[in-house]
């Protein structure tokens, strides 16, 4: 369990990134960090492996606070998945997996090992593993980021907007493929975008951020949309709009549900 | 040519003269550089300071600086080691702010992604920064190789020995050909010295050749290599 008690984030030149933000992240679940761009989000997800130290309040990691962590030692028992993947290029696709292993002091021959079974686990071919990075599509990288996040087999799994940089398409692909993946794994996730499609598909709850680093609301997506906490959230999940409003029609005896244009968005299955 | 034939031991004696002289002078210069480099990038308000002292260097003209070091060092007006001071200073001069540029080629996602994953600055420096900076230190280190080769011969003046010793004795004795047996000897080592270096930047990083995918502007391939086939 993670926990954010009253943080705020001032950088020196006065910007003023998150304030007194209280949260509470709950253990083997997801939770997405959803705002536009200066919102704070990635600011928060970089206090809890310490990249960002919060000027006041604490995180607590299971009840410890990370400012009393080494913050070498507690970054290499996180997993953390960024947009562009970040692997690092100079080193082979399975290089870059063993990376944390090999630095946490793991025997090369145990690492590798783990490595190639984290490709599989990702869904990529080990044959891929003597590549460089820059030899992978976007989505292959972005799975071995995520193949990198969880090579000392974290509790805690930090993504930053990691689907961000691929097409439509290999997104969705790698949404189901990181679902799938929590289905089976059971990590405490946080996870930063600024899709709240991505947010709803994805998070057990719900963290809607505002300009200034304000939570809005946090709860579950089914929650959210029930009873959005102000009209900001109601706006930014698009409750009264678009294809969040729909609405049920009868036509030939077969409810069709269409969204507020009209458009057909599904049947309703009874 | 005759001359050439008749003077070989000679000219090979020079040439192992000249890389004693150049070759310590070049990697001199590239050691003390990728440290200033490094500050240079790492920390802002010294880029300024230690660039510009850097490129004065070389503002001062060689003989004056091959005159006045003697003073400074102790070693003998004819002595290579004051030489050697003095291809280290231009060396720098050369390549320090293509050092400091190769740590700026750095990208910001990579570095952050190793801090994410918990190396610790030292790690970080000598893994991932040094070794990601390495096209753009090469390309540095093979503009100072030429530039060390060359200039070294302007020790034959002061009474050094080099290849530009041909040149001097060529003159004073009006044999056409030693200037320029000593000019295509010059050309040739920093040739072979250059084409080293390519072949290890080649051995160390093969990663570099592969990244076709994501061009950047901060591109070290030089323009002017050629395949050794």
């Amino acid at each position: 369990m993670i926990e954010f008690r009253g943080v705020t984030k001032q950088f020196p030149d006065g910007t003023v990134a998150v304030e007194g933000v209280d949260i509470v992240i709950p253990p083997r679940k997801t939770t997405v960090l959803v705002g536009s761009s200066g919102s704070g989000k990635t600011t928060l997800l970089r206090m809890i492996n310490r990249m960002v130290d919060p000027t006041e309040g604490r995180v607590l990691i299971d009840g410890t606070d990370v400012a009393t962590r080494e913050p070498v030692a507690l970054r290499r028992s996180i997993g953390y998945v960024m947009q562009n993947s970040g692997l690092l290029p100079h080193r082979k696709v399975i290089d870059n997996v063993a990376t944390v292993p090999l630095l946490r002091g793991t025997g090369k021959r145990e690492a590798y090992a783990r490595a190639l079974e984290l490709l599989d686990t990702v869904g990529l071919d080990r044959s891929l593993a003597d590549r460089y990075p820059s030899q992978l599509s976007g989505g292959q990288q972005q799975r071995v980021g995520v193949a990198r996040g969880l090579a000392v087999d974290p509790n805690i799994l930090l993504m930053d907007e990691p689907f961000g940089a691929v097409d439509p398409i290999v997104r969705s692909e790698l949404q189901q493929e990181l679902l799938r993946l929590q289905g089976e794994l059971g990590k405490t996730v946080v996870f930063v975008t600024h899709d709240i499609d991505e947010a709803f598909l994805l998070g057990d709850q719900v963290v809607i951020m505002q300009q200034g680093g304000k939570i809005s609301q946090a709860a579950s997506p089914v929650e959210i949309l029930a009873n959005p906490a102000d009209d900001f959230v109601a706006d930014f999940v698009g409750a009264d709009r678009g294809k969040r409003a729909l609405h049920v029609t009868e036509v030939g005896g077969r409810k069709i549900v269409v969204d507020a244009d009209g458009r057909p968005a599904g049947i309703l299955a009874s | 040519m005759n001359w050439l034939w008749s003077n070989l031991d000679r000219v090979g004696e020079l040439m192992l003269v000249h890389l004693a002289l150049s070759v310590p002078a070049i990697i001199l210069s590239f050691v003390v550089s990728v440290p200033l480099g490094w500050l240079a990038h790492r920390y802002r308000w010294s880029r300024g300071v230690l660039l510009s002292i850097c490129a004065l260097l070389y503002a001062i003209p060689s003989l004056a600086l091959f005159i006045a070091l003697p003073a400074l060092t102790g070693f003998g007006l004819r002595s290579p080691v004051n030489l050697v001071i003095a291809l280290t200073l231009y060396g720098i001069a050369v390549i320090v702010r293509t050092a400091a540029d190769a740590f700026d080629s750095v990208e910001a996602d990579v570095r952050q992604s190793a801090t994410a994953m918990g190396f610790a600055a030292s790690g970080r420096f000598w893994g991932v920064e040094l070794p990601l900076a390495g096209p753009v230190l090469l390309s540095g280190l093979r503009v100072v190789i030429v530039s060390t080769v060359s200039l070294a011969t302007v020790g034959a003046v002061i009474g050094v020995q080099s290849l530009g010793s041909l040149f001097t004795d060529g003159f004073q004795r009006g044999i056409q050909v030693e200037i320029i047996v000593g000019i295509v000897a010059t050309i040739l080592l920093a040739l072979v010295l250059d084409w080293i270096a390519v072949f290890a930047g080649r051995l160390l990083m093969p990663w570099s050749r592969q990244r076709t995918g994501r061009a950047r502007a901060n591109s070290a391939e030089p323009v002017t290599e050629a395949d050794p086939a």
